[in-house]
């Protein structure tokens, strides 16, 4: 079998759920990522067993495009998480009644074929259009229904949209700089480039741009919050579980390689400001009164953590970073279903108007507590093998770096904590509160049995990448 | 010794939690309650077959798969059953079981009584997990599971915030001390390529960034044993209900710190730095813990200042290199602080949830069987011969003493101050007449004997548990040989005249606490005043030292501070420099539209400028 037929698959789903009507489209959508869940695991098989399952075609012979997809731990992980998260992500979407809901599943399908495309091109430029190719559906779902008056949305969306796609265009002067040296967009041959440290300080930097306001990193995170706070749920999950990865997987797969020799002090620099985003959103979500919002800033300050362990550029880091991102993704995806589902029954995101829901829902709350306590990285969870491997790293670089970043996991269980008691506890407020559905049960349950099934078997997952 | 057997001790209170957890709800709470303490009392039975092993066996390690990997090295899941964690299980799992057992006679009117057992097994199971892990890593997940479910437990009464209060209190300053685990984690194995405790004992060496590593391993167990600075989360944790405050906050889960140091005791011997440090804070922690003691008036609280007090001794024993006389200490001080808290329930459940001692008294004739175990075990941590504390408490003072007059000093001032406030205790709560209403005097009863057998049992240890380690003739000190790679305890088992001296005194000192305490209490009646009229030193000592003000001032406030600052200001600041780039082309273009006023005159202008240009161009380039 062949990886690129994942992205058929979701091409000729969009197209099938754009044709039918509003009331099939979920269920066809949700069918799609199913195949193509299984598609990946059976494609990982094979690659396991060292079967070929790469695809390389010549696309434009001048300039030099080919439309190559290769498949390696690195990319095969991502394609995991993006097919396994996406009919977790549909389920939960069940909860919601969408207008319009075929466009609205299609350009979930569309987005979902070009992350997977992202992750898998092996040519600069198929890669950088995929990339592209991501920020529209996500675009219009988040302009077309999200919440709040159309106006504010409307700017919120233009804003994240023009400002990723202002930071992506750096990325291709980059590529087309590249392309001026080696006579290629490939990947094996701009990996084996040899780049002055001049040289490498400017791509890395253009990259740097494009993926730091994609993570994002402090200071480019300010279209983030507002963002996922605007967006439906469905958006919010696709970002923050899946996308907000593609910045991290670029790094690992085109910035280290290619302008790894950039100088010392950049990369110091880098992922110092890494570190400081870390304490900076641990800080904002403290103070934090939407759940939605206190969220968003607790994932910048996890993929802080992600990226700084990505730029320190060693084997520790490497591994650190492809685990974080997988752990990061499903309890993200958790934690904006838990967020969604108190909406849902309380009709808020405002904490301060939640709480009593513990001894109304007991279940909903070992729930919580298992996701949450899977965030703020208790060892049994995947989320500590994460954290751990990703503090190693930056230990090995330098110990105060460490101990810097590790102030997350103090601030990370005050501010989880501090959330969970006012909106889960306390005495019922005359709100009912009913208890999770068939349904929501099944997505949470497994959410959590991944978090820790990963957390004790961690090989499961890293085998695909650890040699 | 057969694997399936050792593995077994883990896996019975997993499957209990497993059962209560999932089934709990549909049990009859007798049922969900046996299930619960017969999964501990397995766990003790192969703990027993384990330890009558290990008297002459070797240790064994038990490798279950590959946890995680790195480019230099791999960690293992794996555990260790030696000498050290035999201890351990033997007063985890026997405790254990008591305190179940109580536990299903003083929950039973709760309604989340299920719960309440799912909890408490799972806190063994992690509390086993972190004796029996064969490395660091494997000791963390114990050390951070036990933080888990004892913040469940002492959050339990969830609808109270400011129980929950206390439960995130409990979390994030252990938190902390999490951070310097990991800390000296990475320290470790970045300069040993391993984290298994075989392998370190084998390949430890001194290395210039080894003290980091001891002295993040001692914040790690500052947090979790409850040692200054970070020991005021378990005063707040008696929020928890009182089989808790005796299983987690008193007999086992604060003892973690000591088995961890005592676990790497060879790492701790070469940074000799370090451990003065760890012998002045464990001095001075037991004597401000025993001056906050004197002036409680919440019966759990004192006892709570006790532990931290006594704690502190054990960590002084660890910092003069004096292992095995920690280790006893922990283990008499499980037996009789256990019965303490558990008698402490018996009284609760007697007065109807009263906890203020300046409205109990007098329960002595209502209540005889708590009473008498809770005298034995008062004498027990006073230090009165023969009793447990006796020997373990002398052991410390000898060491101290041979070590440095002034920490013997503070030492011993601390035990004065605990014989006089644990009888201060004593009196109030069941001698002269009773304070309380009148409805609560009719209630006044002694507990059903699920409550009074563990106090029995546990009163029996407390008296009796001093002879695993006599001066002189020690068990423990043998057994733990392998364990401990120089002891500084052996040496100075002579016992001469000067040790004969150094008892005596520490006798008289006890005897001085208890006259004291029998003048102000029995025969003058005192009753402690409001704590708003107390002054001067008392009045320090009442609000504890003014050390949660403190941490509230210099770090939750400014955490606070900066929070609302970066989200308020900074962020919008970030965002209006972001926006200004967005408008860069508008504004362009806005000025590129004025050009465009249609006027022929200027387009020619533009025209003329325009051809000029590319004329010059050609020319003085070609």
């Amino acid at each position: 079998m062949n990886c690129i037929i994942i992205l058929l698959i979701y091409v000729l789903g969009a197209v099938a759920t754009l044709a039918s009507n509003s009331k099939n489209a979920a269920k066809i959508a949700l069918v799609t990522s199913l195949i193509n869940a299984v598609i990946a695991l059976v494609l990982t098989g094979e690659y396991l067993n060292g079967n070929d399952i790469s695809f390389t075609q010549q696309w434009i012979s001048n300039p030099n495009i080919s439309l190559s997809f290769v498949v390696d731990g690195l990319s095969l992980t991502m394609l995991l998480l993006t097919t396994l998260l996406l009919p977790i992500i549909i389920l939960a979407s069940f909860n919601t009644l969408y207008s319009k809901a075929n466009q609205l599943y299609s350009l979930v399908l569309f987005m979902a074929f070009a992350m997977a495309g992202t992750f898998l091109a092996q040519d600069g430029l198929v890669y950088y259009i995929f990339w592209e190719l991501a920020l529209l559906p996500i675009f219009f779902i988040g302009l077309l229904w999200g919440s709040d008056e159309w106006k504010v949305r409307k700017r919120v969306m233009v804003t994240f949209f023009m400002y990723t796609f202002a930071g992506s265009l750096f990325m291709l002067a980059a590529f087309a700089y590249l392309y001026t040296l080696t006579g290629s967009f490939a990947w094996s041959d701009l990996s084996k480039a040899v780049l002055s440290t001049k040289e490498a300080n400017y791509i890395f930097l253009a990259f740097f741009l494009a993926y730091g306001i994609k993570i994002p990193v402090f200071p480019f995170h300010t279209w983030q919050a507002n963002t996922y706070e605007k967006s439906p749920t469905i958006g919010t999950m696709l970002l923050s579980g899946i996308m907000l990865k593609m910045g991290v997987y670029s790094i690992l797969r085109w910035q280290m390689p290619i302008a790894g020799n950039v100088s010392e002090n950049i990369l110091k620099t880098v992922i110092i400001f890494c570190i400081i985003g870390i304490i900076y959103a641990s800080l904002i979500a403290l103070r934090s009164n939407n759940l939605k919002r206190l969220l968003a800033y607790s994932s910048m300050a996890h993929v802080g953590l992600v990226a700084a362990g990505a730029y320190v550029g060693n084997s520790t880091g490497y591994q650190g970073a492809i685990i974080q991102m997988v752990g990061h993704g499903f309890v993200m995806v958790g934690l904006f279903y838990l967020a969604d589902i108190i909406s849902k029954r309380y009709d808020t995101y405002e904490i301060k108007e939640m709480g009593g829901i513990r001894s109304q829902a007991p279940k909903f709350t070992t729930f919580f507590l298992i996701i949450l306590f899977a965030s703020i990285g208790l060892p049994g969870t995947f989320g500590f093998i994460g954290e751990f491997t990703l503090l190693f790293a930056l230990s090995e670089k330098e110990l105060l770096y460490a101990v810097f970043a590790g102030t997350s996991i103090i601030l990370g269980a005050y501010y989880m904590l501090k959330m969970f008691q006012n909106a889960v506890l306390g005495s019922t407020q005359n709100k009912v509160f009913a208890e999770v559905t068939t349904k929501e049960y099944f997505v949470l349950a497994v959410i959590c049995v991944v978090l820790i099934g990963l957390g004790i078997y961690p090989k499961l997952l890293t085998d695909l990448f650890i040699q | 010794m057969s694997t399936t057997i050792l593995l077994l001790t883990l896996i019975f209170p997993l499957v209990g939690t497993l059962i209560n957890g999932f089934w709990g709800k549909h049990l009859s709470k007798k049922v969900s309650g046996t299930i619960a303490t017969l999964a501990i009392a397995a766990s003790f039975v192969t703990s027993c077959l384990f330890f009558a092993y290990i008297q002459d066996g070797e240790p064994v390690k038990v490798v279950l798969f590959e946890w995680m990997k790195f480019n230099y090295f791999s960690i293992d899941f794996g555990f260790y059953f030696d000498q050290l964690a035999a201890l351990w299980l033997m007063f985890i799992t026997g405790i254990g079981t008591l305190i179940h057992l109580y536990s299903t006679s003083y929950m039973s009117h709760d309604e989340n009584f299920s719960k309440f057992f799912t909890y408490l097994n799972f806190f063994v199971f992690f509390m086993l997990i972190l004796v029996t892990g064969s490395n660091l890593a494997m000791m963390f997940i114990g050390w951070e599971g036990v933080g888990l479910c004892s913040y469940l437990l002492i959050g339990f009464w969830y609808k109270n915030q400011d129980y929950n209060n206390a439960a995130k209190k409990a979390f994030i300053m252990n938190r902390i001390g999490d951070l310097g685990f990991l800390v000296g984690i990475f320290v470790t194995g970045y300069l040993f390529h391993t984290l298994d405790f075989i392998e370190l004992k084998e390949q430890s060496f001194l290395a210039p960034t080894l003290g980091i590593a001891t002295m993040a391993f001692f914040i790690a167990a500052t947090g979790k044993s409850a040692q200054l600075p970070l020991y005021t989360w378990l005063p707040d944790a008696m929020a928890g209900p009182t089989p808790v405050s005796a299983l987690i906050h008193a007999a086992t889960m604060v003892t973690a710190g000591i088995f961890m140091i005592t676990r790497l005791n060879f790492l701790f011997d070469l940074t000799p730095d370090v451990q003065h440090i760890i012998a002045i804070i464990g001095a001075v922690t037991s004597l401000v813990a025993a001056t906050i003691a004197l002036v409680q008036n919440d019966i759990k609280k004192v006892l709570a200042y006790s532990t931290v007090s006594q704690l502190g001794l054990m960590f002084l024993a660890l910092g003069l290199g004096a292992y095995e006389v920690a280790v006893f200490h922990v283990i008499t001080h499980a037996f009789f602080k256990a019965c303490l808290f558990l008698g402490s329930g018996s009284v609760i459940h007697a007065v109807g949830g009263e906890q203020d001692m300046r409205h109990m008294g007098g329960l002595k004739k209502h209540m005889k069987i708590t009473y008498a175990t809770f005298f034995i075990s008062t004498l027990a941590i006073s230090g009165f011969p023969p009793l447990s504390g006796f020997f373990s408490k002398d052991e410390i003072l000898l060491t101290a003493f041979h070590h440095n007059t002034v920490l013997w000093v503070v030492a011993s001032l601390a035990s004065i101050l605990t014989a006089f406030y644990m009888f201060r205790l004593l009196f109030l709560t069941f001698s002269n007449k009773f304070r309380g209403t009148e409805e609560q005097e009719h209630h006044l009863h002694e507990s059903p004997s699920a409550m009074t057998m563990p106090l029995i049992i546990l009163a029996v240890l407390a008296a009796v548990g001093g002879l695993i380690s006599i001066p002189g003739s020690s068990w423990l000190n043998e057994f733990l040989k392998p364990v401990i790679k120089n002891s500084a305890t052996l040496h100075h088992h002579e016992l001469g005249t000067t040790e004969y001296l150094l008892m005596g005194l520490a006798v008289v000192g006890a005897l001085i606490g208890l006259m004291v305490a029998y003048f102000k209490y029995i025969k003058n009646k005192q009753v402690p005043v409001n704590d708003n009229n107390v002054s001067g030193l008392q009045k320090l000592f009442a609000n504890k030292y003014y050390l949660d003000e403190i941490y509230m001032l210099i770090i939750v406030n400014p955490l606070n501070f900066f929070g609302s600052f970066f989200k308020k200001q900074i962020d919008g600041l970030i965002n209006g420099v972001v926006l200004s780039f967005g408008r860069v082309p508008s504004e362009l273009s806005y000025q590129g539209k004025k050009a465009q006023n249609g006027n022929i005159g200027l387009y020619l202008f533009a025209f003329v400028i325009g051809v000029c240009g590319l004329l010059y161009y050609l020319f003085m380039c070609y």
